[in-house]
């Protein structure tokens, strides 16, 4: 006890916060004539130096396409693309980098796994179980594929303001029906963080084929793919500090090699005839076309650089930051907090009574807070909810305890502003 | 400090999103129209009872943010007794000012307030949403306007 506490104390010293500021080119401005404060950071991240320069060394120095050329630009890019996907599989601990496919983000992996796998492996009668705190890309994918193979959905309930997985009804869930369980492992309305290593265990105990939408996670805490035991995990470069345009598809490798391609084109295949094509192995099957090669190249910076922080700090300071923020807008009147009261990850939803989330955006703009408003694409978990949206302040590390005291101090004002 | 703001919301804005007027369903209503703005989440059912070309009366139900609420409710302050034709000329004169910040009609009158909402490009759609309702109900338009139909 007494040495992990030292080993806290000294890990969390050896951080100067602060000083990784200085690392975000963007930060250092004012908006509205006022210090930007960035609490959108579930949206999308900021991107540091280190990553603004892996681009631009590789356009000023090294690119051209990726995998066909011989002559030494082509090496030097083909090298740079797949050191990143080494690097990906690295960053979230799977067997080999044949099980890492590029995709455009979280949502286009998802998409893939729906099409390839689901069209392949799913018919009618067949059930897909939810959870009713997914984000429309874990969501509308499965709708889709639902509509093409007459599988139906099930969702796992969520608990009211508190938004917990009612895991009470997970056994009555797990059918011999369900052939998929697609999870999110962070909420990105809510800051909760689900128990996925376990709901991957009970899922595998029957046999069902399980996804983890990690795209609020893989750059706020440690994502170990095998320790979480999961089928499938997604992210998405930009916000885990890489460029926008880039996301990466985990897939376990008996999977992904059962799997036909979901897209034709070059790069995925063996041979071509006029009526006839062999395919080349996972992960290049599902690469057709000239891939985006600086957006891995961009992303191996920025994983290299959180690893360097380390994802543990990273999510201790994500909590603490949003800890401290409900508790502060908790001593308000007047709000409604959404989430876990313990235990959050770095998001932070409320309400104010008689102003409206976009309201309460567009004046914390005003003050250089950048929030967001509306439905966080969680639609359905928002009706559930009874209401249309909330106001949300999603933390990084780079955001400080003094930025979340002028926050809750413009909350204070638009309060007053709306009352007046 | 809160010059933009207050140019934003002006107190009428606020005064009209608090006690919003003719806030009710016209059991009488020969034409209604929804309008959703699916950014947000924001939606309006706009009710009118049109004799010939003329709005005789006219009410709206719906929930939204402050602007898009008081542009609802300002529009059916302003449109009883105005014919089709006048109601799409205001619209256009409307739409306008909301994105170019210019007032230079009399016939705008009291919707001038909305000249500042120009200054905040994220905001048109929502002083604009009731709008497309209530041009879908006098054209006697059934299926659902939404903001990502149009420009605006």
């Amino acid at each position: 006890m007494i040495a992990e506490t030292t080993i806290s104390t000294l890990s969390k010293k050896m951080i100067d916060w602060e000083s990784l500021r200085a690392d975000f080119p963007i930060l250092h401005q004012k908006v509205h004539g006022h210090p930007l404060i960035y609490f959108d950071n579930a949206a999308t991240s900021q991107k540091p130096r280190v990553v603004i320069d892996a681009l631009r060394n590789y356009y000023e120095r090294d690119n051209a396409n990726v995998h066909r050329g011989i002559h030494e630009l082509s090496n030097r890019a083909t090298a740079g693309y797949e050191a990143a996907r080494a690097r990906a599989a690295k960053f979230i601990n799977t067997r080999s980098a044949d099980e890492i496919v590029f995709t455009r983000g979280t949502t286009e992996g998802i998409n893939l796994v729906a099409h390839a796998w689901g069209g392949k492996n799913l018919k009618p009668g067949d059930k897909i179980l939810l959870t009713e705190m997914e984000h429309h890309s874990n969501l509308v994918p499965w709708q889709l594929l639902a509509e093409r193979t007459g599988a139906k959905l099930v969702y796992l309930p969520v608990t009211g303001d508190e938004g917990l997985l009612d895991l009470s009804k997970l056994d009555s869930l797990l059918t011999k029906e369900v052939k998929l369980f697609a999870m999110v492992h962070i909420s990105n309305s809510l800051g909760t963080v689900n128990p996925v290593a376990e709901l991957c265990e009970r899922a595998r105990k029957l046999g069902i084929v399980t996804l983890v939408d990690a795209a609020q996670s893989a750059g706020h805490c440690p994502v170990d793919a095998g320790q979480i035991g999961c089928d499938f995990l997604a992210f998405s470069g930009h916000k885990i500090c890489g460029p926008t345009g880039i996301g990466v598809l985990y897939g376990r490798q008996e999977l992904l090699e059962a799997m036909p391609p979901w897209q034709g084109g070059g790069e995925m295949i063996l041979s071509v005839d006029f009526f006839k094509t062999t395919y080349k192995h996972a992960p290049h099957r599902f690469e057709a076309g000239t891939p985006d090669i600086s957006g891995p190249i961009g992303l191996h910076a920025a994983m290299d650089y959180l690893d360097g922080i380390g994802r543990d700090n990273i999510f201790k300071h994500d909590q603490e930051l949003a800890g401290y923020a409900y508790e502060q807008l908790a001593r308000l009147t007047n709000i409604r907090l959404f989430g876990p009261k313990t235990g959050r990850a770095g998001v932070v939803s409320f309400l104010l009574k008689d102003v409206h989330a976009h309201d309460v955006v567009t004046v914390a703009d005003q003050r250089g807070v950048a929030l967001r408003g509306g439905h966080h694409c969680t639609q359905p978990l928002m009706r559930k909810l009874g209401i249309e949206s909330t106001a949300r302040a999603s933390f990084y590390f780079y955001n400080t305890k003094a930025e979340v005291d002028r926050f809750v101090e413009v909350v204070r004002e638009i309060q007053k502003f709306f009352a007046g | 400090m809160f010059d933009d703001l207050t140019d934003l919301y002006q107190q009428v804005i606020l005064d009209h999103s608090k006690s919003p007027r003719n806030f009710h369903k016209l059991a009488n209503a020969n034409r209604t129209a929804q309008g959703h703005n699916p950014l947000c989440g924001d939606h309006y059912t706009i009710y009118a009872v049109m004799d010939g070309d003329v709005i005789k009366d006219i009410g709206f139900q719906g929930a939204g943010c402050a602007i898009s609420k008081a542009s609802a409710s300002i529009l059916t302050d302003t449109l009883k007794g105005k014919t089709k034709t006048e109601v799409k000329a205001l619209f256009d004169k409307v739409h306008d000012m909301v994105t170019t910040g210019k007032v230079n009609d009399g016939e705008i009158g009291k919707l001038a307030v909305f000249a500042g909402v120009h200054k905040f490009p994220a905001r048109v759609k929502c002083a604009i949403l009731p709008w497309h309702a209530v041009v879908a109900a006098v054209e006697g338009r059934q299926e659902p306007v939404t903001t990502e139909m149009e420009d605006t």
